[in-house]
């Protein structure tokens, strides 16, 4: 498992657009550290910049690798291999690098300009999201044969999560706003882990006064240890869950 | 060596495999013939675990091949169309597959390497190669990890005249070592001296499987081509 893994990260590595997307991530975290006087600032500005290209990179070229990466699974299929290695070892792989990609373009500014544990939860939210996207694009790839519909999907589940799915939590709001739906709230943002990395963070930086009393349900719950732990291990259950259905589904595929 | 029962494989409404069962031993060479699409491929990687049947069983030395994959190490496979990553080099692909395969117990059988001329293309990225080339490349490492089982899918197909001969040499040695040796080929011709035993499939279906020998006497015909051509007629009318 490990060779594949290591064959994997090299033939990465070697991708011109993974040392591309780091550089790009380096350039901006500096950037926005510097034009912000006060460091604070400078993190919430990353974040939102973060909450939105790191998905959108990882969850892409993901997609886009494994597509291409198909004669490779197929010459490993064919050899004395375990599928669920084969697949996993990917999967590692993938992830590892893109963690890399992200931490050497993000988390190295974040560690000099702001090493709290505000920046330092930052880093570990972005690592997360990274992988869950990472592990997104495994499960969109596995169910899709047709190399342009995986990745139109791909693209259409990013919106989902990036964009769409703000604006349904809008509308029902809106909707329902004769009930009291704060608790609801805090339990639909469970379903979307970008949001559930930006209200982590939000809340850390005290800005959270500014989302209102929906604003104060979150911090009563996820300001606690209790909500913290909650919020961290359904981001984990976000990695595990989209990763272990897919090498179910990988074990009996056709190739 | 390999039992296969009853195995059904459906892509969709395409049946590629209907109710196939085939009994294979060591020492036999066996062709597998039969016209496009008719599940020749598909029982291959039936074999091999690439596609997974949807009923019917495998066992490769009585042990059924299903959430099994060390079986694998006993078979040397040559795809019919060789897929390889295209920025590979081809000395990459041998020291990946090495990596993965080598075990202190296999010889490794680099005759076909050397003679193929592949030692003087180790820098070479798989996306350049010709189809030809890609063609030696799959079967240097069929025959690389010295296995019990050779598969080979169309293995003259796209070799040039000289290529083709080697590898059809080297086969029959390795036949002479009590291989059993499965091969798929349109060329019926090539396989006249080689092969022992024959498989005949037709639209997914198991036509016939029986010693060359069988078929001869049956058909009057000594050429292989002829025997199969004698078989389809009748069948046909």
């Amino acid at each position: 498992m490990k060779k594949i893994i290591k064959f994997v990260i090299i033939d990465i590595l070697r991708n011109k657009i993974v040392l591309a997307y780091t550089i790009f991530l380096l350039i901006t975290s500096l950037s926005v550290f510097n034009l912000e006087d006060n460091t604070a600032k400078g993190l919430l500005s990353l974040l939102n910049l973060i909450l939105f290209i790191v998905p959108l990179v990882s969850i892409i070229f993901s997609t886009i690798y494994i597509y291409n990466s198909s004669e490779f699974i197929e010459l490993l299929v064919s050899q004395p291999l375990e599928r669920k290695n084969i697949w996993l070892s990917l999967f590692f792989g993938l992830a590892g690098s893109m963690v890399l990609a992200f931490f050497i373009g993000a988390g190295i500014p974040i560690l000099i300009y702001e090493a709290s544990s505000t920046g330092i939860m930052m880093l570990i939210i972005g690592c997360i999201i990274t992988i869950i996207f990472v592990a997104i694009a495994f499960l969109t790839t596995v169910n899709t044969r047709d190399k342009a519909k995986g990745i139109g999907t791909a693209i259409l589940l990013w919106l989902y999560f990036a964009l769409l799915f703000d604006g349904l939590v809008l509308f029902i709001l809106f909707q329902f706003s004769d009930y009291p739906l704060e608790k609801v709230v805090v339990f639909i943002s469970a379903l979307n882990p970008i949001d559930l990395g930006r209200i982590l963070i939000l809340l850390r930086l005290d800005v959270s006064a500014l989302m209102g009393y929906t604003g104060a349900v979150f911090k009563d719950f996820f300001g606690t240890s209790l909500g913290m732990a909650v919020a961290f291990i359904t981001l984990l259950l976000w990695c595990i869950i989209p990763v272990g259905w897919s090498v179910i589904k990988f074990k009996k595929k056709d190739l | 060596m390999i039992t296969i029962s009853n195995i059904t494989k459906k892509f969709g409404k395409l049946v590629a495999l209907d109710d196939v069962s085939i009994n294979c031993n060591s020492t036999e060479c066996i062709a597998l013939i039969g016209p496009n699409g008719s599940g020749k491929t598909t029982l291959i990687k039936s074999i091999l675990g690439m596609v997974v049947p949807d009923d019917g069983s495998i066992l490769f030395n009585n042990k059924n091949i299903a959430h099994d994959w060390k079986y694998r190490k006993h078979i040397g496979y040559m795809p019919q169309i060789g897929k390889y990553p295209e920025n590979m080099s081809i000395g990459q692909i041998f020291d990946m597959m090495k990596s993965i395969r080598k075990d202190d117990s296999i010889s490794l059988d680099e005759e076909l390497f050397t003679e193929f001329g592949l030692d003087k293309l180790l820098d070479k990225r798989m996306g350049t190669l010709s189809g030809g080339t890609r063609q030696k490349v799959s079967a240097c490492l069929a025959f690389l990890f010295n296995p019990d089982i050779l598969i080979l899918d169309e293995p003259t197909a796209g070799l040039d005249p000289l290529a083709s001969e080697i590898l059809k040499e080297k086969i029959s040695k390795e036949k002479t070592k009590g291989k059993l040796i499965l091969i798929t080929s349109h060329i019926l011709s090539e396989l006249d001296d080689l092969v022992t035993h024959i498989i005949f499939m037709q639209d997914g279906k198991l036509k016939f499987h029986k010693p060359f020998e069988a078929l001869r006497s049956e058909t009057g015909e000594q050429k292989l081509s002829k025997a199969i051509a004698n078989i389809m007629l009748k069948t046909a009318h």
